[in-house]
Formats: structure tokens, C-alpha cells, sequence
């Protein structure tokens, strides 16, 4: 028996280059940069040595109530934000759902790093009793998923996968599989940030991880240029709805693409650093494309993982190049964290938003700041202008997704 | 020292702030978790923020019997004294 067919049918995001889908499509077809100097008192009073990150176009706090954002960490904030808007886009209406039959699949990659680290000063400074209540249901990083199923009278479960910058692109892959096997019938997933906070500025910075363009945040962000020189903090979320196609056809939806295939793998190789031959992302788009009966040719746009760091842009080209041949050189390939930095554990969604967008209006968005182009990855990048992918015929678009701790992630999302 | 009317006045910040009800909403005959719905999550935040802005104690095995806001806004003013 053939699997059911997974369709994209509500899209959602909040992210430094727009506060909703329509200004992030718009933007990223422009090219633009979401980074800019913090103006946090935080930044000097740390010294911290990196001064500058891609902040969200919209904090929360305009979009919520005031007791929504109090118990709330932004990560959750931002989800409930882009799930909101995924939801109100694709046109189901709650009072008609099968709850048992509406799941979600919500991730993060550090979650309640803000409450958490509060929570600890609060300790520190006035004493337990001053610990608010709602401290813990705050800071758990199941929390974005938790208050997603909660907005939604989502009954069918609340999942949060977890690994690290893969996360987003992973809870589209659990999502898939939800609805594959019977589970659900509609899975809003997606994948929420908010890690703009003085800590993990300092952690990564530590591990030579983040770009020192402290004096130009807007060309810091650079992948695949000879002088990249590491990622740029962002935070937001994004957030799909996946329903399965006949759920969607009955309805009269409108549908922007196919969930056609996707995978996870592990490197087993290093705890941060990718294996050098890509193998482990080797593996991942090879069972995506596998998994969802695609052939190198019908690929023609990826979504690069490309965070902009030394070591970590090349192995993806070897393991693109290992994966699709000589197909590779048909590719338009965007490296869209050139635009809003790297939002971790939501950067997977955002870019997945991107990609449904990118095979239903046959365009892929601009990649900024390359000026150079790193010798090593002769990828066919999108640069100055929106690439226009193919007019007729079905057409693919991979996003990849790679973490600390050797995740990999992938999916395969087909024109319809 | 906070009158009494500074207490309701700064009890219903809290409590507009917690949950977003009206701060008129928040009159002494109202019952916490009757009239104004308030989970003991909540009431609990309630009670900290109180203590922060008021400066006094009030402790948990007392939180129980304040039923109504007049309730909590004498608690305080007796504590205060």
C-alpha cells in the first residue's frame, strides 16, 4: 500500500527579516540583512565579544497580551506567534477538527534559556521565595510545543525533537511520519528560538563558533564567501501545517506543496565538528530523496544549511555533490542565514516556510554578502537577483539541516 | 505605608498584569478563584509580586485563606502595620 501524501497547507514565521510569511517572502526575494548591534546594557557591561545579532523584526510583546507574554519564554512566545499565523493561513477551523487526530511537532534547540538563566539571577539576588511558580512549565523546552497544542486543542500529542540547529527540520520530519502511519491527520510543526540572551552569546563565541564582524553586522553573515568567519545569532520561529492530502482535498485547502520525502541521520563522528566528508548529510539525502521516490533531476533549489562558519559550509557541498551528481551544477542553491543569521533549533522551519514558498512561486530566494566565493564550494548560489526555478513540470526543493552532536536533517518538499 | 485603597490599587496591577483582567474587575467582594478565576499558579504569583511591591510576608499556609480581595488587601495592611 503506498504511504498517504503529506501536503504543506498553512505557513508561518516570524524571523529578523519579517514579523509574518509575507514580509519574510518579500524580503527574501530582496535580500536583505536582519543583523544589527545589540543595544542591550548586557553588551558592555559583559565585554561580550561579539556585539551584534539578528534580533526578530517583531518582538512578541506587540503581538500578545501582556499575561500571554508574562508566562511565557520569548521561545514560546515566538511559537505561539508563527503557529498562530500557519494556522489562520490554512483556512481549518478548530471547531471542526478531530482533536485526537491534530498533533504537533514543535522544536527547539536550547528552549527556556531566558527564564532559566532569570530564574537563577532572581535566586541569586532575592531568594527562592522571589523564584516565580511558573517557572518551570517556562523554561522546559517542550514548552513552544506544549503551548502550540494548547492554543490549538491539539490532543494528538505534543512532540518536541531536540537536536540542536537540526531541530526544526526534524519536527517536519516526525510531523511526516504522524501522519504517514494514521496518527494524525493535521500536524502544525515547526521549530521556535530565542537565544539572544548575554550566555549563550559568550558559549558560542567561546568556541569560535559566531562571526566578529562586530564594526559590519550586516555582511557578517557570509556562507560560502572566502571571508566568512562564523555564524550571526538570530531567533524567531517558523511553523507548517502538514495534513494529509486527502484531509486537505476534502476541505478544498489550498495547497502550496508536497512533503514528499525525508530522514535523519547522526555523524557518530564528533560532538561539534561535522565529519569532514559529509558523510552522515551524505546519508540523509540520499534516504530523503529515497524515501520520497525523487531522482536528482527533479531536484533544482536547496535550502543550505550554510551557517557561515569555516569549517562547516564545505562538507555540505561534498555531500550535496555525493547526493546529486552532476545534477548538482542544475541546482539554485540559497543560503538564506545570509539574510536573518542563524536562528538554531528554528532555523529548519523557517528555511522549510522558505522552501514550500520557493517550489509554489517557482522562485528561490537571494543569498547575500557572497562576494567571493570559496573555491572549494562551486555550488550554483543565488545571489542579486531571485533565481526563477523551472515553469513546467513537477520540481524539488531540499532544505538541509545540521546540529551540534552530528544531527542531520533533511526533507524533500515537491511542487504539486 | 500603603492606605488601603493603594493596596486594591496595586493588588489589581498585579492581578491585570498576571491575567489580564480589567484592573476594575478587581473590587474587595471579589472571590480569587470564584469571581476572578485565578489558578493557584497564578495566585501564587500573585502572592510574590504582592510581597515584593508591599514588602511583607505572607506566608504559604496563610495564602489559603484569602479568599476574596479585601481578604488579601487587610492581610497586607495588618502585615505592613
Amino acid at each position: 500500500m503506498m504511504a498517504r501524501k503529506v501536503v504543506i497547507t498553512g505557513l508561518g514565521a516570524t524571523t529578523p527579516i519579517g514579523g509574518d510569511v509575507p514580509t519574510l517572502w518579500e524580503n527574501a526575494l530582496k535580500g536583505v540583512s536582519g543583523a544589527a548591534p545589540l543595544e542591550d546594557d548586557w553588551v558592555k557591561e559583559y565585554d561580550l565579544p561579539v556585539t551584534f545579532a539578528a534580533r526578530a523584526a517583531v518582538q512578541p510583546t506587540e503581538v500578545l497580551t501582556r499575561p500571554e507574554t508574562k508566562r511565557m519564554d520569548p521561545s514560546t512566545q515566538f511559537a505561539v506567534v508563527a503557529a498562530r499565523e500557519a494556522w489562520a493561513d490554512s483556512g481549518l477551523v478548530k471547531e471542526e477538527m478531530d482533536q485526537n487526530k491534530l498533533a504537533v511537532a514543535f522544536a527547539t534547540g536550547i528552549g527556556g534559556v531566558w527564564t532559566l538563566l532569570n530564574a537563577w539571577d532572581t535566586l541569586r539576588e532575592k531568594g527562592p521565595r522571589r523564584v516565580l511558580p511558573m517557572t518551570v512549565p517556562m523554561l522546559m523546552p517542550n514548552g513552544p510545543a506544549a503551548a502550540v497544542s494548547l492554543d490549538l486543542g491539539a490532543a494528538g500529542g505534543a512532540h518536541t525533537p531536540v537536536s540542536a540547529c537540526a531541530s526544526g527540520t526534524e519536527a517536519m520530519h516526525v510531523g511526516l511520519d504522524l501522519i504517514r502511519s494514521g496518527k494524525a491527520d493535521v500536524v502544525m510543526v515547526g521549530g521556535a528560538e530565542a537565544a539572544i540572551h548575554p550566555m549563550p552569546l559568550a558559549a558560542f563565541s567561546s568556541m569560535h563558533a559566531l562571526s566578529r564582524r562586530n564594526d559590519d553586522p550586516a555582511k557578517a553573515s557570509r556562507p560560502y564567501d572566502v571571508d566568512r568567519d562564523g555564524f550571526v545569532m538570530g531567533e524567531g520561529a517558523g511553523a507548517l501545517v502538514l495534513e494529509a492530502e486527502e484531509h486537505a482535498i476534502a476541505r478544498g485547502a489550498r495547497i502550496y506543496a508536497e512533503l514528499a520525502g525525508s530522514s535523519v541521520t547522526s555523524d557518530a563522528h564528533h560532538i561539534t565538528a561535522p565529519d569532514p566528508d559529509g558523510l552522515g548529510a551524505t546519508r540523509a539525502l540520499k534516504a530523503a530523496m529515497f524515501d520520497g521516490r525523487i531522482q536528482p533531476e527533479d531536484v533544482v533549489h536547496v535550502n543550505a544549511h550554510a551557517t557561515s562558519t569555516p569549517v562547516g559550509d564545505k562538507p555540505e557541498y561534498t555531500a550535496l555533490k555525493s547526493a546529486l551528481g552532476d545534477q548538482l551544477d542544475n541546482v539554485w542553491v540559497s543560503a538564506t542565514k545570509s539574510q536573518m543569521g542563524h536562528l538554531l533549533g528554528a532555523s529548519g522551519a523557517v528555511e522549510s516556510v522558505l522552501c514550500a514558498l520557493a517550489v509554489y512561486n517557482r522562485k528561490a530566494p537571494v543569498t547575500i554578502n557572497l562576494d567571493n566565493q570559496d573555491p572549494e564550494i562551486p555550488l550554483k548560489v543565488v545571489t542579486g537577483e531571485p533565481a526563477q526555478l523551472p515553469a513546467e513540470g513537477t520540481i524539488v526543493a531540499l532544505n538541509n539541516s545540521f546540529g551540534f552532536g552530528g544531527h542531520n536533517a533533511v526533507v524533500a518538499i515537491r511542487s504539486v | 505605608m500603603a492606605s488601603n485603597e493603594e493596596i486594591l490599587a496595586g493588588l489589581a496591577e498585579i492581578v491585570n498584569s498576571e491575567t489580564g483582567l480589567d484592573e476594575a474587575d478587581v473590587q474587595l467582594d471579589k472571590s480569587f478563584t470564584e469571581d476572578l478565576d485565578i489558578d493557584s499558579i497564578s495566585m501564587m504569583t500573585i502572592v510574590v509580586e504582592a510581597e515584593e511591591k508591599f514588602e511583607v510576608k505572607i506566608p504559604d499556609e496563610e495564602v489559603k485563606n484569602l479568599k476574596t480581595v479585601g481578604d488579601a488587601v487587610n492581610f497586607i495592611a495588618a502585615a505592613q502595620a
